[in-house]
């Protein structure tokens, strides 16, 4: 029981796929332009992460090890396609704020990273709450960053005025600079915790992080 | 005693500068500009380039006290980091912009990066940029001098309308330390003739600058008299810390910073484009230093 505990908590905040194993990067940056967005990027990340970890660690002794990586995707894709319908369906203004970052979830190093890492080598029940626990790790993530960066480059939070009156807001923000800025601030935080809680800073995730590195030629040589 | 047994790399002789004595000259140099802005644009000006000398000054202390790293404010980069920032602000902008402009260039573009000597973009031009880009309406909004509330165009949107001396002596709108070219001028031959800075780059800067706007079709004089090229082109591209070491090098730096200039001036939709231009170049100072690395005379002696 206790080890299944830790497959939930894992994600949230010991092994935080944005913050602890830098994947997912380019939808972190992109879409964190407002509290609301990295609350909808995250669930729908969550939604398909959870369909592909269920779906990749019922299928792990059919799929064939040569072809696994496109069967995974395939699997992802299917999924990104039902989520990005039911957004396109009940959410539209979502949608149109996600934009190309929605179906580019298919590509999302997270998902893939955990069905070659954790759902391929587990049973289902754990494969699930490790799914619950890296989404709600990512969702948490971009929903802080988007709330960093729309409450200074917009004076906004969750689209309610906060500080609009007084402060003129800092547009620099809510662009790319701003998303690095943020970025970078939270991962070198997150790593003083955990240097302070005794573990490693991110430093070099090495090839056991790399979703290609059982097929990969530099593999040696990097390590 | 101990101290002088250290073995260590070059160089060996020391003359005797410290950091704070370089420091002080730059402020010298800086003064004229500074008195002449706050005599043209009053008293809002004066509280504009105070305030951001204390908070760069303060920023430095504090995170230095907070990161139990020795304390270096008193070596004055501080303060000429946020006085070069005060000059080229605009006289009436809100003094908390410009506090939190001189915080983020000494917190994010210098001391993040590991403090003085160790940043690789400059901290004044990078937190101008960081400003323009925040605060757009205020950081454009430019009055004419003594006084007269009247937000007019900068010289650089309005072609030909001034005369050489109104530029000289900064009769029209503009940044605080910008406007008036004649005492920047001073304060870059002060800093030449104590031998600071070196000649290469602000000449070659400007005279990029003047070229390449005649060949564009630009109003030459015009181009190199007015927005931020005199600041720019003396006190921000030619900080140690962020330009090449070798001669072959700062021209290179010189002639890049004055072709971006011209280019953004001319097509970007960006009002000036000197700190964008010296922050781009600043970026390729590693592979300037790399590709301009000055050979030892004798022959390479091949190794077996």
């Amino acid at each position: 029981m206790k080890k299944h505990f830790s497959y939930l908590t894992n994600g949230i905040i010991k092994e935080n796929p944005v913050l602890r194993l830098v994947l997912g990067t380019c939808p972190t940056l992109a879409v964190t332009t407002a509290a609301v967005n990295g609350i909808g990027m995250g669930v729908a990340a969550t939604l398909v992460l959870l369909g592909s970890n269920i779906a990749i660690s019922a299928l792990r002794k059919f799929i064939p090890d040569k072809v696994r990586i496109p069967a995974y995707i395939t699997i992802i894709a299917g999924f990104v396609t039902i989520v990005q319908m039911l957004v396109k369906a009940f959410l539209p203004t979502i949608d149109a704020s996600l934009g190309i970052f929605l179906p580019l979830i298919v590509v999302n190093c997270i998902i893939l990273g955990r069905a070659e890492m954790f759902a391929s080598k587990n049973s289902i029940l754990p494969s699930v709450l490790d799914a619950i626990g890296m989404g709600i790790g990512f969702t948490a993530t971009l929903t802080l960053m988007g709330s960093i960066r729309e409450l200074i480059g917009a004076g906004t939070l969750f689209g309610f005025p906060i500080t609009q009156q007084f402060i003129s807001p800092m547009v620099i923000m809510l662009l790319p600079p701003g998303g690095f800025f943020v970025f970078g601030i939270l991962v070198a935080l997150s790593n003083k915790l955990a240097t302070k809680a005794g573990k490693e800073p991110v430093k070099n995730l090495g090839c056991s992080s790399c979703p290609m590195a059982s097929s990969c030629a530099n593999k040696k040589e990097a390590e | 005693m101990l101290n002088k047994l250290t073995v260590s790399s070059s160089p060996h002789i020391h003359l005797g500068e410290r950091t704070s004595g370089i420091m002080l000259d730059v402020i010298i140099a800086l003064i004229p500009a500074a008195i002449y802005g706050i005599i043209l644009f009053g008293i809002n000006a004066a509280l504009v380039v105070l305030v951001s000398v204390v908070s760069a000054m303060l920023s430095e202390f504090i995170w230095n006290k907070i990161l139990k790293k020795e304390n270096s404010w008193f070596d004055l980069s501080a303060a000429v980091t946020g006085l070069i920032l005060g000059l080229c602000l605009p006289p009436r902008l809100p003094i908390w912009m410009a506090a939190l402009g001189s915080a983020i260039a000494i917190i994010v573009v210098k001391q993040m990066f590991g403090g003085l000597g160790q940043n690789f973009a400059n901290p004044a031009s990078t937190a101008r940029i960081t400003l323009m880009v925040s605060f757009p309406a205020a950081m454009t909004s430019f009055y004419e001098p003594f006084g007269n509330i009247v937000s007019s165009a900068t010289p650089l949107v309005d072609d030909g309308a001034l005369t050489v001396k109104e530029f000289l002596f900064g009769i029209h709108g503009g940044c605080i330390g910008e406007v008036a070219i004649l005492p920047l001028i001073i304060g870059g031959l002060y800093l030449m003739a104590r031998r600071i800075i070196s000649p290469i780059i602000p000449t070659s800067f400007i005279a990029t600058v003047f070229v390449f706007s005649w060949v564009l079709g630009l109003n030459p004089l015009n181009a190199i008299l007015s927005g931020g090229l005199m600041l720019g082109a003396f006190f921000m591209a030619t900080d140690y810390v962020t330009t090449p070491s070798f001669n072959l090098g700062k021209l290179i730096f010189g002639v890049g910073c004055g072709i971006l200039t011209v280019v953004i001036r001319r097509f970007a939709a960006l009002p000036e484009g000197v700190s964008y231009a010296i922050l781009i170049m600043n970026l390729l100072v590693g592979y300037i230093n790399k590709l301009t690395m000055q050979k030892p005379f004798f022959k390479e002696v091949k190794q077996k």
